[in-house]
């Protein structure tokens, strides 16, 4: 029993990791109709980053986000402007094949200057763990779990509570009508893309810290993350946390109660399930016919 | 005889009730004019009685026989024809190939060759010179002008044989010319038994054309007449007027 | 033109067929058998991707399960080396097209862009599969498949490129009857507007399935050949994600929707790939050109090689046509005639012209 528990807390403690990479992506797909499938390697990117702050500069990696996630907003914004912008027809089509292309060179640059070797981020906090409930639990982990709720608290404020998020509210609803009552829905959508690469950044150090990596483990990630985006509904920033807290506690229970090999494929199950029974996820919506 | 009727059918969107208990009946082997100030909701009834919306309450009939709510494809098969407000064809295919989509509910050896039978063939090309495209027929739909459009529309709607037609502003953004055009095929085929109920704007089509004429407002019709009978009504008036 | 079209088709076979009998070098033979059976995994999944318009990114995924069907049918049955694998192959793809029905049924219950993304999911579910069903596919350690011993030096390739050459010329024959049939034009209508489709009467759910199963079927088949290639199958080798990209790359290259274009996008995208893993492949070298190549692509030539071609032709065609007078036909071609009158009182006094002669027979021979 207390090894369910713990399962279900580590599930809830990562599974708000996971909310972090999930929401930049199902942002940028409910505003620009964009599946970032890049989101992956930018994670893992983002990863990389703090870990050379911390390796070669010995900053602390939670203050070394201060750095990585406005390095990795105007990078988001750049690939926006770059690759994306000029994509007029067949966008989600396009954009899709161009972030794929995108994440090939991304992958082979980083596994260029890093090689293959796995690597991990290191604080004090990874290796210090305190007692709870007759389990150890690694202090990262509810460090990392803060800085999700953090960062996410300040996601919801931004886009429920400011001129802005309304603005990305009206461009996520109908890009038309949000221009024609005067809302830059081309700069919308580039903030939008920057504010969702800041927090794959964000994620990534969550995920480096808690994680052995390597570039490849982005396949890995972005299976997982597209599976959360899909349960929850694609677009709905609700619906990626509860996914992906919801998931991930399935996942860490069933690696504890049948198996650790099954544990990833069940969570694979419930994306199927999900699909027979309500194809637009949780809380999507549900397709329209076009008349 | 009633070909297709709706009774009390309504249908919100959110907060804005675009059928309010809309009860109409056209007669067979008429041209009926459905007409009305603009957000009276003839496209949302044109749109649930051709399946593409669905109804919160009421009933659609066709033929006397319920279609409340069912699919397009089930809707068209039953012998309903329905053309857009703003053209639909297959921008990519010919205008020969258009036609042959629209031939489908025909097939079964679909497997072996585009059309389904030597009469199939012959069947669209006479259509296609019914509505004059014939020089066009290799050209790719989306090359055509916006009338033309209308008029493939037209034909691949036809080659169904639908029993009644349901045409949505098919005199919109069109030249004179071409609307007297499109008013002799739709008598022609009026005369060979084809019902028909236009939604339209343009007056002057509706009142030489259709011999029966239904007025609606907010979502439910207020008047239904001839053309002179629905002219001199006030109530039509102060509903143009009115808003 | 017909005649000169069927020419160089068989042109093009004769060439394919005597190829590694003229250059049999192994290494290049090797290239060619990759190239034919890419080529015949692109040119079905072509009929899905092309002509429906629905994009699977994880079709690769049936491709690893003809190579695991293969594997396992040589291992259960103790088949040995030599052509009698090749008798097999119809039936692991038959397998992956069997266990592509209920994939693509879920799959195709979303529209275009949600099922894109769940076609990437099942992809990964295959791969978490190969890893994970220990008893059945020997997991990371994978599978190792009957070696042909009797068949030496540059020989070896040979039945494994006539195979796959088989396999193509089928794929593509099949491409093509689909193309000419109802069957295709439905395809077609759907990725104009599906809606509409639906509206006219085709039946869209089964249209699609059908080709997602058929691609799903030639990608079957392929990896069989694949696997027996290669000797033995890794679930990493075989589910792997640069295969998907590359077919799909290959596809677009060539022109998405055409009948040539997989093909002539494999035969430039194989090769290269070939090359690049053996010359680069050690660093991320490969990944970069590769990515770097599609990003190109997506940007400059989305519409493929061909179309691009097709439509640079037409465009020199009717600049030429723009030296003659045009009052007969009057306004039909809206596009690419510059200098010519395009206003719409041009265009709409002419369309009388055009059918003012049939309004004197309404309905004749048409039955309503």
């Amino acid at each position: 029993m207390g090894l369910i528990i713990e399962a279900i807390v580590t599930g809830i403690l990562t599974g708000g990791v996971y909310a972090l990479m999930s929401s930049g992506l199902t942002l940028i797909f409910g505003v620009m109709d964009i599946i970032n499938i890049a989101q992956g390697i930018l994670v893992i990117l983002g990863a990389y980053l703090s870990y050379v702050l911390q390796q070669q500069l010995h900053i602390d990696l939670f203050l070394g986000l201060l750095i990585t996630m406005p390095v990795m907003f105007g990078f988001g914004v750049l690939i926006e402007f770059v690759f994306i912008r000029p994509l007029k027809r067949d966008r989600t089509m396009l954009s899709l094949l161009v972030m794929y292309g995108l994440a090939l060179v991304i992958e082979g640059v980083l596994n260029l200057i890093f090689s293959a070797d796995l690597v991990q981020l290191q604080g004090w906090y990874t290796t210090a763990s305190f007692n709870v409930a007759g389990f150890y639990l690694s202090y990262i982990y509810v460090f990392g779990f803060l800085l999700a709720v953090v960062l996410l608290a300040g996601l919801y404020w931004l886009v429920y509570r400011t001129k802005f998020g309304f603005s990305l509210r009206a461009s996520m609803q109908n890009r038309v009508a949000a221009e024609l009552i005067g809302i830059d829905v081309e700069r919308v959508s580039a903030i939008t893309f920057g504010i969702g690469i800041a927090l794959a950044a964000a994620g990534g150090m969550a995920f480096g810290a808690t994680n052995a990596f390597d570039a490849a483990s982005s396949y890995d990630l972005i299976s997982r993350v597209l599976a959360i985006i899909i349960f929850g509904g694609m677009g709905s920033l609700s619906g990626a946390l509860i996914a992906s807290v919801g998931m991930l506690v399935v996942e860490d229970v069933t690696s504890v109660v049948w198996s650790p090999v099954w544990a990833s494929t069940v969570f694979f199950i419930l994306l199927v399930i999900i699909l027979v029974v309500r194809p637009q996820g949780l809380l999507g919506q549900a397709e329209v016919r076009k008349q | 005889m009633s070909l297709l009727e709706t009774q009390g059918v309504t249908k919100a969107f959110g907060g804005i009730q675009a059928l309010n208990s809309c009860s109409i009946s056209v007669e067979q082997g008429s041209i009926t004019g459905l007409i009305g100030p603009n957000g009276s909701g003839k496209t949302t009834l044109f749109n649930v009685m051709t399946g593409y919306e669905r109804v919160d309450g009421g009933q659609i009939r066709f033929e006397g026989r319920a279609i409340t709510n069912a699919s397009p494809d089930k809707v068209f098969r039953l012998g309903m024809g329905r053309t857009f407000q703003l053209t639909r064809v297959f921008p990519r295919l010919t205008v020969l190939e258009n036609m042959h989509v629209a031939a489908q509910r025909n097939d079964l050896k679909g497997l072996f060759s585009r059309w389904s039978s030597t009469h199939e063939q012959r069947r669209a090309l006479e259509l296609l010179d019914f509505v004059g495209l014939t020089k066009h027929k290799n050209l790719p739909a989306g090359n055509l002008s916006y009338g033309q459009k209308k008029l493939l529309e037209f034909a691949f709607v036809l080659i169904a044989e639908p029993r009644v037609i349901l045409l949505d502003e098919p005199a919109g953004g069109v030249n004179p010319t071409m609307i007297n055009y499109l008013t002799s095929r739709i008598r022609a085929l009026n005369e060979r038994g084809v019902t028909f109920l236009i939604v339209e704007h343009n007056m002057e089509f509706v009142m030489g054309l259709c011999s029966r004429i239904m007025v609606m407002h907010r979502g439910t019709k207020i008047a239904e007449g001839t053309p002179v009978e629905v002219r001199a009504n006030p109530a039509v008036l102060e509903a143009y007027l009115g808003d | 033109m017909k005649i000169l079209k069927m020419v160089g088709v068989l042109a093009l076979l004769a060439c394919a067929i005597i190829f590694p009998q003229v250059f049999t070098d192994p290494t290049v033979t090797t290239i060619g058998v990759f190239t034919l059976i890419f080529a015949a995994v692109a040119t079905g999944w072509n009929i899905l991707g092309g002509y429906s318009g629905y994009i699977s990114l994880g079709h690769i995924a049936y491709f690893g399960i003809g190579a695991y069907a293969m594997a396992i049918f040589c291992l259960h049955w103790n088949i040995p080396g030599g052509y009698e694998p090749f008798s097999l192959v119809p039936l692991a793809a038959v397998i992956a097209a069997v266990v592509s029905i209920p994939l693509g049924w879920i799959a195709l219950r979303v529209r275009r862009h949600t099922f894109i993304v769940i076609t990437i999911a099942m992809f990964f579910i295959m791969q978490l599969l190969a890893y994970n069903l220990i008893w059945l596919t020997n997991g990371s350690t994978g599978l190792g498949l009957p070696l042909p011993v009797s068949w030496g030096g540059y020989f070896y390739n040979y039945p494994f490129y006539y195979a796959a050459l088989i396999l193509l010329v089928i794929a593509t024959l099949v491409s093509w009857w689909i193309r000419n049939s109802k069957f295709g034009l439905g395809l077609l209508a759907i990725r104009d507007d599906e809606d509409r489709a639906l509206g006219l009467g085709v039946k869209t759910g089964a249209s699609k399935l059908a080709a997602f199963v058929i691609a799903a079927f030639f990608a079957g088949a392929a990896g069989a050949i694949y696997a027996y290639f290669v000797e033995s199958i890794y679930p990493a080798t075989i589910f792997d994600p640069n295969f998907d990209v590359a077919v799909v790359l290959m596809v677009f290259l060539g022109g998405l929707g055409t009948l040539p274009g997989p093909i002539l996008g494999a035969l430039i995208l194989e090769p290269l790939q070939q090359y690049l893993n053996l010359q680069y492949g050690e660093a991320g070298y490969n990944l970069i050109i590769l990515g770097g190549i599609f990003l190109l692509v997506m940007l400059l030539l989305p519409r493929g090689i061909l179309p691009t071609l097709q439509d640079m032709w037409t465009k020199y065609r009717s600049m030429r046509e723009q030296e003659s007078p045009l009052q007969a036909e009057g306004g039909i071609v809206i596009t690419a005639l510059p200098g010519v009158g395009r206003s719409t009182a041009g265009r709409a006094e002419s369309a009388p012209t055009a059918i003012a002669p049939n309004q004197n027979e309404p309905g004749e021979g048409i039955n309503v």
